[in-house]
């Protein structure tokens, strides 16, 4: 071969995308093994997928893979080449580039300066006008549209997805590594995002690895698969020889039913709805830029049903939900639960049954440093039988709390089993499981969700669905919020889109006209503008 | 009294306080482009009242040494760069909290100056040259007004680079970006930690610098009561200014102005409250913060780094 034929090829390669190889990695953590002896094969511009259930070690395979934590054992083969890759800066070399789940853009700064920086190789002075009309012919060529001077922090979760994206194409990638890319899109968002890096591979361009718990996006997008279970390989293969039910037992380790269809039926449709429970009327709220959120809304929720609320992430659902649940002050408009004012105060959340899954529940419903058995007490560790005693004091009594702890482990399944761990070291998934049962032991008369299933493996969504039936079935009303119209179309009986702070269209259930939510959730509604 | 001796009591006290504005704000500008330097990176050092102190004496002695006040200003940004790198050290250990390092700093600058600065009490060392701006008018006042330290419009000019700097070079961008997510900062291979250390040296020097005018040209001597909490109120400013430069230089000129009510209401014959108006800096910072201070909202320009932004 000549020196010009070898040139050539090489730069055909660079163009391409890249297969890799993981040999027997093994990766500690103190005494947790969190990957044990994977190995695993990518093809050069394929789409693969990573199946896996929480903590099943998918996240850190490929944290290894992109220098972020390298293994303590095993190589990586790059185009048929053992590399080492000890950092970030490695993996970037060999262009290898990485959308995390937790988002890495700098809030603060914009658009075009989160991506200028991505580059790496700034001059050391930088001339905006030619670099915002190189970032514009970069983002024509792609069918994302951004506002190249908007601040990070004023994007919508949906943009930031997209940036980030955005950011590893504008990198030239070869590989490009999605974890959970589609959690914070909308149906449609997701499709158009999954679309185009599909159709990228199909060019052959780039070679797509996607961490996924949806099986849908497996069999529409992927060429194929590896399933992780408890850090070791549980198997792989290609999609099409692979059915949906195959990939949910390697995942689980054993047969599951991966029921999908609406729960509702017809007989429930004729059922009589009980009382308002929740009722708002006219409600205003501020976002933390103090621009209004939530304008003027209406709603009301009767005993014994779930009113689902669907929108694009953005449009007030969070500034509602944290009006509702005390944390944020409403600017204008009135909540009622059973008739009465509400304010959202210990007392009157204890005297109406109010309970909540808020999003983020490590956040928003924990102190993420204190115990599980504290966390679970938050609710009534300041009532009998968990305070009391000597001279009416009003002591915790611990024993009382970590004995119901201990019951409640047990029954949500909760893992690690240790009422004394700090509730800040469990996964994800345990986290939910934890506060769900602080939240549905009780007398539930009104409970407020919001994207209960971000996040979570199947099996941890199909217990939490089956939970909020459960609980709407013994008469709770529930308003369930959700960026996931999947979800909604499957457990609610009344469907609420909210676009701009408002409710711009509603639907019974069995009557709902899907792109009529669509169009409604994209502001383009009879109501919208 | 007439209106006319009214008009010309309140030209005079404007004349006034916009000599005092531009006397007396000189530290202030520097010590709050310092700290708008370090906590861009996403830390905090409070203890540039230290460093200020420190690089005053430290100025000061050096001028005295060689007899030249160019070189007392460089000793102090010196003094200024390893109280930075100290901190910027200390705070990169696991664990260690930057606003605690801070206050330790803090006495640790003033106690050091203190201790070296006895002997720098009574001699006279020379002082900065001025620049006379007013020297086309023929009012004593208006010149007097106008005379200002060459150390000023350096400062206004840095304030100017900095604005630029932030947005449209390699280093501004970098730091920023340290400063607003450091995770993503790792992700993307800027070292983090260098970076923090580097921009706290910066701040450092310039906080120095701001000691060496205290000594070197306005009061102009060396003594225990120099500084008198001028280091912390330019951190509070930096946080009322939104981690602007630009809008820094602003504050300075309004805390400055503010120090000179004082004076300059002594000068117009209004000698009752004297101690009150001279309090008028450290009240100015109290209203400031609690006005930008909204309940409930994130404060806009925020670095997302700083320990008292994260949730």
């Amino acid at each position: 071969m000549d020196a010009l034929t070898h040139t050539l090829l090489a730069a055909d390669v660079q163009d391409r995308g890249a297969a890799v190889e993981a040999y027997r990695v093994t990766k500690r953590f103190g005494a947790l093994t969190a990957l044990d002896d994977v190995s695993m094969k990518v093809e050069a511009g394929s789409f693969h997928c990573l199946l896996g259930e929480n903590g099943a070690g998918k996240s850190t395979l490929v944290k290894c893979l992109v220098g972020y934590h390298p293994p303590e054992e095993g190589s990586f083969m790059v185009d048929g080449r053992e590399q080492a890759i000890r950092s970030p800066r490695d993996a970037q070399r060999l262009r290898i580039g990485m959308v995390y789940q937790h988002f890495t853009l700098a809030p603060g700064m914009t658009v075009a300066e989160n991506l200028l920086l991505a580059r790496g190789d700034l001059p050391l002075r930088i001339d905006w006008r030619r670099e915002k009309a190189a970032l514009a012919t970069f983002l024509a060529s792609t069918p994302f549209r951004l506002d190249l001077n908007a601040r990070v922090a004023d994007l919508a979760a949906g943009e930031k997805q997209k940036l980030e994206i955005l950011k590893q194409l504008y990198l030239g990638q070869r590989l490009l590594i999605l974890d959970e890319p589609t959690s914070v899109l909308t149906p449609t968002e997701a499709d158009e995002v999954l679309g185009l890096l599909h159709g990228m591979t199909r060019d052959g361009r780039l070679t797509v690895m996607m961490i996924t718990h949806k099986f849908r996006e497996v069999s529409a997008y992927g060429d194929s698969v590896t399933v992780l279970r408890r850090g070791k390989l549980a198997g792989s293969g290609r999609v099409g020889e692979l059915s949906t039910q195959d990939m949910a037992e390697m995942m689980v380790g054993s047969a599951v039913s991966v029921a999908t269809a609406p729960r509702r039926r017809a007989a429930d449709a004729g059922r009589m709805a009980g009382d308002i429970r929740l009722g708002v009327d006219g409600l205003c709220a501020d976002n933390d830029r103090g621009m209004a959120a939530v304008r003027e809304l209406d709603l009301v929720v009767r005993a014994g049903e779930i009113v689902g609320i669907a929108g694009v992430a953005g449009n007030g659902q969070k500034e509602l939900v944290e009006v509702l649940l005390g944390q944020r002050s409403a600017s204008g408009g009135a909540v009622r639960v059973d008739g009465e004012a509400y304010g959202a105060t210990r007392a009157e959340l204890r005297r109406h049954g109010v309970f909540s899954l808020p999003e983020e529940p490590l956040r928003n419903a924990c102190v993420p440093n204190m115990s599980v058995a504290e966390n679970m007490g938050l609710r009534d560790f300041d009532i009998a039988p968990f305070s009391g005693g000597w001279l009416s004091l009003r002591f915790l009594r611990r024993g009382a709390l970590t004995r119901r702890a201990k019951e409640w482990i047990e029954a949500f399944g909760v893992r690690p089993p240790d009422p004394s761990a700090a509730i800040e070291n469990l996964s994800g998934g345990n986290v939910q499981r934890a506060v769900l049962a602080r939240e549905l032991s009780g007398a539930v008369r009104l409970l407020i969700v919001a994207n209960p299933v971000f996040g979570l493996d199947f099996a941890a969504t199909e217990a939490i669905h089956r939970r909020l039936d459960q609980a709407r079935n013994d008469g709770a009303a529930i308003l369930l919020v959700s960026e996931d119209l999947d979800e909604l179309l499957e457990l609610s009986d009344r469907i609420l889109v909210m676009s701009e702070g408002r409710i711009a269209h509603q639907a019974l259930a069995g009557y709902v006209d899907v792109a009529e939510i669509g169009r409604c959730m994209a502001g383009h509604g009879a109501g919208g503008h | 009294m007439s209106e006319t001796t009214d008009g010309l009591a309140f030209g005079s006290l404007a004349l006034a306080l916009l000599g005092g504005a531009l006397r007396v704000s000189t530290p202030f500008l520097f010590v709050s482009l310092g700290e708008c330097i370090t906590e861009k990176s996403g830390r905090i050092n409070l203890g540039l009242e230290g460093t200020l102190v420190l690089g005053a004496m430290g100025g000061y002695g050096i001028a005295l040494l060689t007899g030249s006040p160019w070189l007392g200003v460089l000793a102090a940004g010196l003094c200024g760069v390893l109280m930075g790198l100290l901190h910027g050290a200390l705070c990169s250990l696991p664990k260690v909290n930057d606003i605690a390092v801070g206050i330790a700093l803090m006495l640790f600058g003033t106690g050091l100056a203190f201790f070296l600065g006895k002997p720098l009490i009574q001699p006279q060392a020379p002082m900065l040259p001025s620049v006379e701006l007013g020297a086309w008018s023929d009012s004593e006042q208006l010149r007097s007004a106008l005379r200002i330290n060459v150390l000023l419009p350096l400062g206004l000019a840095l304030a100017g680079l900095l604005h630029w700097g932030f947005r449209s070079s390699r280093w501004g961008l970098a730091l920023r970006l340290v400063g607003d997510n450091a995770a993503a900062a790792r992700a993307l291979g800027y070292p983090v930690v260098p970076i923090r250390i580097g921009a706290t040296a910066a701040g450092g020097f310039l906080a120095g610098v701001g000691g060496a005018f205290l000594s070197l040209y306005y009061p102009g001597s060396w003594n225990e009561g120099l500084s008198s909490g001028q280091g912390l109120m330019a951190v509070a400013l930096v946080i009322f200014a939104r981690w602007s430069p630009l809008r820094c230089a602003l504050a300075a000129l309004l805390f400055g102005a503010a120090g000179a009510l004082g004076p300059a209401l002594q000068s117009q014959g209004i000698t009752a409250g004297y101690y009150l108006f001279n309090a008028a800096p450290y009240v100015l910072t109290l209203a400031l913060m609690a006005a930008s201070w909204t309940p409930g909202q994130t404060l806009a320009g925020a670095p997302g780094e700083l320990s008292f932004t994260q949730r």
